[in-house]
């Protein structure tokens, strides 16, 4: 069995990926799947550390977040088609209309 | 003694104020009420209130001890303890007699005088008001409730000075006599205060006062007794307070009369005799107040000489003799002063009313030489007039000749030539004024004449009334050389006056002087005035014409040095400093504000990273703190 340390490396490797990909890129698809990988960073590290523990808690929270990533997918999705509608492009640089104007 | 009669006292008129009050409401929103009405509750209510003062007069002429009446605690701070509670001695019934008795005779005149009047219930409304103010003063057993009246006492004259508030000039007189008896009021406030702690905060009523005096340092009481004389000086009108008084006669003369005779300015001179225990034992202030009594009496004098405004020169005369009563208390004889101070309000409220009904019989006309021009013949009002001038001439056996006399002879006696120099003088040119108001107004030939004949009773029979007064009342006090019993100074003898004590050949002297004296003022106004021309009056140019420029002075130094500092604050210490301050900081806030806004750009990533970098920050934390245990 591998050690822990590996997998909370990797788990911690999921979550940056996630993260960075979330800040840097543009496109609001690349932004979702990105969020779902830091999700699923962190489902690893609630899974190691069930089976580290001898203890379900984990597990069962980790079934929780899988079940409401599905539920966020449908709406996120949708949502992407509507801002795909409104503007043809899935730029989110694009999307300001909420920004404060200084003058 | 307990007495329950001492509240109805001032109760009596309080509830006329206030049912004329209500009618009057009534009158103007719903249904016209007639004027009998208000007559009726505005002179009975005094008539009742003189009743209740002649039963505990009697009382204490029984020999009874002094009358009192608690009501209940008002305030309880400490060592401070105020009660409201009244005291009827032999000093506050001699007062509350003839300020009821002379105050209902002016309220009976008010009647016939302001017949006609939109504000005719308003104005008895005002004039009840005034004289309960004036019986809570008197009758009050503490400073605290003698303030209350105090203040009463000017609110209701202000009132009563501006009552035709449609003109402007009677609203800036009646401002200008509420502001310069303010600033007394803060003197008499200061000089209670200083009292209170200089006696070691061990009570305010007169008498526990009375009995702790000695135990007061000796500065202290000189503070506090200067403090309240500023009091006085302005509610009597003496230099340098005086300047409201002439002005105040905007009003209707009904009020001159009432301030001048029964209320108001007599409050100053009660006031001292009132804090005699203080003055006597402070000798410097009292000398003090006899100089500034003594200059009062003259400056008013000499302007009186030069006025054409016959209520202006009858306010000047009130200030003159005002000045004469403080010459008594000052040196230490407060029955004299006091004396004074009751002959004066039957004449003085004689020679008003009389002025009043010669006003309103020429349709308003107050400048004395166009008086005479359009003269009428008033047979009651210049016979009572004249002994109205006579008695403030002092001449006897007229009342004004022996309490005027008892105070120039007690300046005699005290040493204080100046003093009595001053007095002779003010006495002479008393006689001289008066004469000449009398001579141009009721004697002097115009050509015309024609008899003018007073349908209203109301306005003669006070007037009859208070000449019998005017005559008789001087033998009230009866001095012990012609044989008398001298009844006021022996009724007042508790408030430790000094007494007379020089030879009868002095003390005749000295009459024949002041006899000579006013005989002499007469004859030059007999000379000058019995056949003056009245189409040419005189002129209004002049030093004393001008009243010394005192107003003019005032207005430089004060008033306008006030508006400059008032607008000196206003424009710019207000718009410049305190608003600049807080729009600066106004303006900082936007400013950091749109620095901060820019961080909001509408950029998802953007967001994205604050939440990272502020949860990466908040774990940071907890992983150091978790380190350091």
């Amino acid at each position: 069995m591998a050690s822990l340390t590996g997998y909370a490396t990797v788990s911690m490797i999921l979550f940056s990926l996630g993260a960075i990909g979330v800040v840097s890129r543009r496109n609001v698809f690349v932004i979702y799947m990105s969020i779902e990988l830091m999700l699923n960073g962190i489902n690893l590290f609630l899974v190691t550390f069930a089976r580290y523990h001898f203890n379900m808690d984990g597990q069962i929270l980790s079934m929780m977040v899988i079940a409401i990533a599905a539920a966020e997918a449908a709406i996120f999705l949708s949502v992407i088609i509507l801002l795909f509608r409104t503007k043809k492009s899935l730029d989110t640089d694009i999307f300001t209309e909420l920004k404060q104007e200084v003058e | 003694m307990q007495t329950p009669y001492l509240l109805w006292i001032i109760l009596v008129p309080l509830i006329g104020a206030l049912l004329n009050t209500g009618f009057y409401f009534y009158h103007i929103k719903y249904k016209k009420i007639p004027e009998k009405v208000f007559a009726i509750i505005g002179t009975v209510t005094p008539f009742i209130a003189f009743l209740f003062t002649l039963n505990l007069f009697f009382k204490l002429l029984d020999g009874s001890a002094n009358l009192e009446q608690t009501l209940f605690q008002w305030l309880d701070v400490d060592s401070l303890s105020v009660e409201v509670k009244f005291l009827g001695d032999k000093l506050s019934i001699f007062m509350s007699m003839f300020v009821t008795f002379v105050g209902w005779l002016i309220h009976i005149y008010a009647v016939g005088y302001m017949k006609g009047d939109d504000g005719f219930g308003k104005f008895f409304a005002y004039f009840n008001l005034f004289l309960a103010s004036m019986l809570i003063l008197v009758l009050a057993d503490n400073p605290i409730i003698l303030f209350v009246g105090w203040e009463g006492v000017g609110v209701c004259s202000y009132l009563l000075i501006s009552f035709h508030y449609t003109n402007a000039d009677n609203v800036m007189a009646g401002n200008k006599a509420f502001i310069v008896n303010r600033v007394g009021d803060l003197g008499f406030i200061l000089g209670v205060i200083t009292l209170f702690f200089a006696l070691d905060q061990s009570g305010l009523s007169f008498e526990t006062m009375k009995t702790n005096i000695n135990m007061a340092p000796n500065e202290l009481l000189i503070l506090s007794g200067f403090l309240l004389f500023v009091g006085a000086m302005g509610k009597s009108a003496q230099v340098p307070l005086y300047v409201w008084l002439p002005d105040a006669m905007a009003g209707p003369t009904p009020i001159s009369a009432l301030i001048h005779a029964a209320t108001m300015v007599t409050a100053g001179i009660y006031m001292v005799a009132r804090f005699h225990f203080l003055y006597s034992s402070v000798e410097e202030i009292g000398l003090f107040i006899a100089y500034i009594g003594a200059i009062s009496a003259l400056f008013a004098a000499i302007i009186a000489t030069r006025q054409q405004d016959i209520k202006k020169i009858l306010a000047y005369s009130t200030m003159s003799q005002l000045g004469y009563m403080f010459m008594g208390v000052g040196l230490g004889f407060y029955s004299s002063g006091l004396f004074h101070v009751f002959t004066h309000a039957f004449f003085k409220a004689m020679l008003f009313m009389g002025a009043g009904g010669a006003i309103l019989a020429l349709h308003h006309e107050q400048n004395i030489f166009k008086m005479a021009q359009h003269r009428k013949r008033l047979p009651i009002i210049s016979a009572t007039f004249l002994i109205g001038v006579i008695a403030i001439s002092g001449i006897p056996p007229f009342s004004g000749f022996f309490s005027k006399d008892a105070i120039l002879a007690a300046s005699f006696q005290q040493g204080e030539y100046l003093i009595w120099g001053i007095g002779m003088f003010t006495a002479f040119l008393t006689a001289f004024y008066m004469f000449r108001l009398y001579f141009i107004v009721f004697v002097a030939p115009n050509g015309q004449e024609s008899q003018y004949t007073y349908t209203d009773k109301t306005i003669t029979i006070p007037l009859l009334i208070l000449a019998i007064g005017a005559i008789f009342a001087g033998f009230l006090n009866f001095p012990a050389i012609f044989g008398g019993s001298a009844f006021v100074d022996s009724w007042l003898s508790e408030l430790n006056s000094i007494k007379l004590h020089m030879s009868h050949a002095t003390e005749y002297a000295l009459m024949i002087a002041s006899i000579a004296v006013a005989g002499a003022g007469i004859f030059v106004a007999y000379k000058k005035y019995a056949s003056f021309d009245v189409y040419k009056p005189e002129s209004e140019e002049g030093l004393i014409a001008n009243k010394f420029y005192v107003d003019e002075f005032y207005d430089k130094v004060f008033v306008q040095s006030i508006k400059k500092m008032s607008t000196f604050f206003d424009e710019t210490v207000d718009t410049k400093y305190i608003d600049g301050g807080l729009m600066m900081i106004c303006r900082e806030f936007v400013n950091v504000g749109k620095k901060l806004a820019i961080l909001q750009n509408a950029n998802v990533r953007y967001y994205a990273f604050y939440m990272l970098a502020g949860i990466s920050a908040i774990s940071m934390y907890i992983y150091i703190t978790l380190l350091g245990q």
